[in-house]
């Protein structure tokens, strides 16, 4: 078995909300005088759970609590998690930027981190010299770098405008050579922040398959990133962070699919949304895809409450017939798939649908869904962006196949 | 169970401040000498002249201090051409006061750095005491090119041996104001007020320093003021050795290097104490 390299105890973060550096003197003095009669700090229990939807009067806050995991040599393992759960801010004490509140992190060999492509970079100074700075601020030796110099020129494809300060460079150059430096530093543990996302697509295949090369060397890895295909593609196990607490270690496909779902509860399930006329609630608007990977049936399950007797009866008489749409949008928001079932009868005060499309030929991505209800008595429903997705591709390829296709059948059932 | 010692590197809440991991500075000498040419190559380019400015700016001082204190004011250069005798007192304190005023700013501007990637948080301070050495040095030259020529002019320099105290006095001007430079720097992390403090206190320093103000023509009873200063010392002694002309006495120079040091240890030890987690408040 090999050996643990990183091992992290009981971390926890805390940071203060607001105006930092206002009042901190004061702070400063009552933490201090606590300290002097032997007190607890009074400010280390005021913390709470780290949620950013809420509103808390607590100017501390835990940005991280209590996470506890060990690494293995040569694992590759993929963070994940909301925006503000914590990812950064566990990478940022990992790498040394900043320190915990508690706990202890313990690791050996060399680490090295990669917050932020490019830095170091100075625009006045040429490509090359660059190369030099920006490879020593990562922990690279001189020799180390002159030795890598050519493979980093070559990577970066930017061999015309080596001698010329980057700050004339476009910004995908700059990004190509600010990532190519990075991706060439050899340590014994490399830790990763959403930087897969960088320059064009030929660039980002190269990227991947040059992670995909550093995963296969021995390195220990440890990427944060919200691209699920890319993360499932290079680790193999996967941290979830939700409110600065770790909720799963495990496996990478089965954390990106608690992840993807929970993602997905937020808003998944949309209750009591009253229409124009007061007539029609909708108590919930779900998604389900069997499974993870493209060409999986994905069902989407409606629940309408009837609650204006007189719409339920132009209903139930079929005077009224509801036309349906369900439109699904990629991520730059064109329509790709419009579900329509025109005049759906309803019989009951409360009713389930069940529309199904069986195989959506959607491409990996993410995706949104609009819902529109319409009626010969008037517009019934509609929301845009009601619910998103994402597709991903299991066998990590990129499919670079141009999605062609319009309406596509789709099985309706009312119950 | 696992012993301690198998673990590289340990990161724990709070760093011992008398943990200062030299060898891990050493293991970034590299970075260090790449920053150094970083300031010094940046600082010139796109400029028509270049690394001239580096003669200018201290000439332009001489110049208008020559005019107003020298010609207006008619203080005392302590017998010394007034061109020379002010442009000993610049060139030093320009290195004193440069280096501490990059030093108090370091977290604040460079934390686009500290906050993104780990290294030794020495490193940027060092390199700044570093890069305004090379500076130093450049007018260093500016300045014996002009004691050479007043001493063609038949001057009476007297150019003894006493020049070896030079590289001397320049260590203890690194050392107080990387120092002094620390300290304020751990503080300004939290109290930017600091950083207009220092501004206005370095300007006020200089006037109560013997730049201008020559200690032989001193009055008596604001001498105390000029002697407090640990700069004050450092300048006659230097003017002292390259120009043979100078008051300082064993005393005050001892002063001078005890306030140093006191100044380095405390600054490097509360310096270390803060770099963990400063990134969250500056």
């Amino acid at each position: 078995m090999s050996k643990t390299v990183l091992k992290v105890e009981n971390i926890s973060k805390q940071y203060r909300l607001g105006f930092v550096g206002t009042g901190t003197l004061s702070h400063d003095l009552s933490r201090w005088w606590a300290n002097i009669r032997g007190k607890e700090d009074e400010y280390l229990k005021v913390g709470e759970v780290n949620d950013r939807t809420k509103y808390s009067k607590s100017k501390y806050v835990w940005g991280l609590k209590d996470i506890n995991f060990e690494v293995k040599q040569g694992e590759v393992v993929g963070i994940i998690g909301k925006n503000g759960s914590g990812k950064s801010t566990l990478l940022k004490i990992l790498s040394r930027v900043t320190g915990p509140t508690t706990g202890s992190v313990k690791c050996k060999g060399k680490v090295s981190s990669l917050l932020e492509v490019g830095t170091g970079f100075h625009p006045e100074l040429t490509g090359k010299e660059n190369i030099f700075l920006s490879g020593a601020i990562l922990g690279m030796k001189k020799q180390e770098i002159q030795r890598k110099m050519d493979e980093i020129i070559a990577f970066a494809e930017v061999e015309r405008y080596i001698d010329t300060p980057v700050k004339r460079y476009s910004s995908g150059m700059y990004v190509r050579l600010a990532f190519a430096v990075a991706a060439h530093l050899q340590t014994d543990i490399i830790l990763i922040d959403e930087v897969l996302s960088v320059g064009d697509d030929s660039f980002r295949k190269k990227c991947l398959n040059k992670m995909q090369n550093m995963t296969k060397s021995g390195q220990t890895i440890l990427f944060v990133s919200h691209n699920m295909p890319a993360l499932q593609l290079l680790c193999r196990r996967g941290i979830l962070l939700n409110n600065g607490g770790l909720v799963m270690d495990d496996d990478m496909r089965k954390v990106a699919n608690v992840y993807l779902n929970n993602e997905g509860t937020e808003n998944k399930r949309i209750k009591n949304i009253k229409t124009k006329n007061d007539g029609l609630l909708i108590s919930y608007f779900s998604l389900e895809v069997e499974k993870p990977g493209v060409n999986q049936p994905i069902h989407f399950n409606l629940s309408l409450s009837v609650i204006n007797d007189k719409l339920l009866k132009l209903l139930k008489d079929g005077l009224a017939l509801i036309d349906l749409y369900i439109d699904i949008h990629n991520s730059i928001g064109s329509r790709l798939i419009s579900l329509r079932h025109m005049g759906v009868r309803i019989q009951q005060s409360e009713s389930l649908i069940k529309v199904t499309l069986e195989n959506s030929n959607l491409p990996k991505g993410n995706y949104s869904v609009s819902l529109n209800l319409n009626s010969v008595i008037g517009h019934l429903f509609y929301s845009s962006n009601i619910l998103n997705f994402s597709i991903l591709s299991l066998d990590g390829i990129d499919s670079e196949e141009e999605w062609l296709g319009f309406r596509l059948p789709s099985k309706l059932s009312i119950y | 169970m696992e012993k301690k010692d198998q673990w590289d590197t340990v990161i724990l809440p709070k760093i011992n401040p008398f943990d200062l991991n030299l060898r891990e500075i050493w293991e970034y000498r590299d970075l260090l000498l790449l920053l150094i040419r970083r300031d010094f190559v940046a600082m010139y380019k796109q400029t028509i002249l270049g690394p001239i400015w580096f003669f200018l700016q201290p000439l332009l001082m001489t110049l208008v201090f020559t005019f107003v204190f020298g010609n207006i004011a008619q203080i005392s250069t302590d017998g010394l051409p007034k061109v020379l005798f002010y442009l000993s007192g610049i060139t030093v304190w320009n290195y004193f006061s440069n280096c501490l005023t990059e030093i108090s700013n370091v977290f604040r501007t460079q934390v686009h750095l500290y906050s993104k990637v780990y290294f030794p948080r020495l490193i940027l301070p060092l390199s700044i005491i570093f890069s305004n050495l090379v500076k130093l040095g450049i007018q260093f030259l500016l300045l014996i090119i002009v004691t050479l020529y007043f001493y063609t002019k038949g001057i009476d320099i007297s150019l003894t041996a006493n020049i070896l105290l030079i590289p001397f006095i320049v260590l203890l001007m690194a050392i107080l104001s990387l120092g002094l430079g620390l300290i304020i720097s751990s503080m300004t992390a939290k109290y930017r007020d600091l950083v207009h403090l220092v501004a206005f206190g370095l300007r006020l320093l200089m006037y109560i320093s013997p730049v201008i103000l020559p200690l032989s023509a001193l009055p008596q009873k604001y001498a105390i003021f000029i002697m407090a200063n640990p700069m004050t010392a450092i300048i006659e002694t230097f003017r002292y050795s390259l120009l043979g002309t100078g008051t300082f006495t064993i005393e005050q120079l001892m002063y001078s290097i005890c306030f140093s040091l006191v100044a380095f240890i405390v600054g490097l030890l509360y310096f270390n104490q803060t770099q963990q987690s400063f990134v969250d408040t500056v």
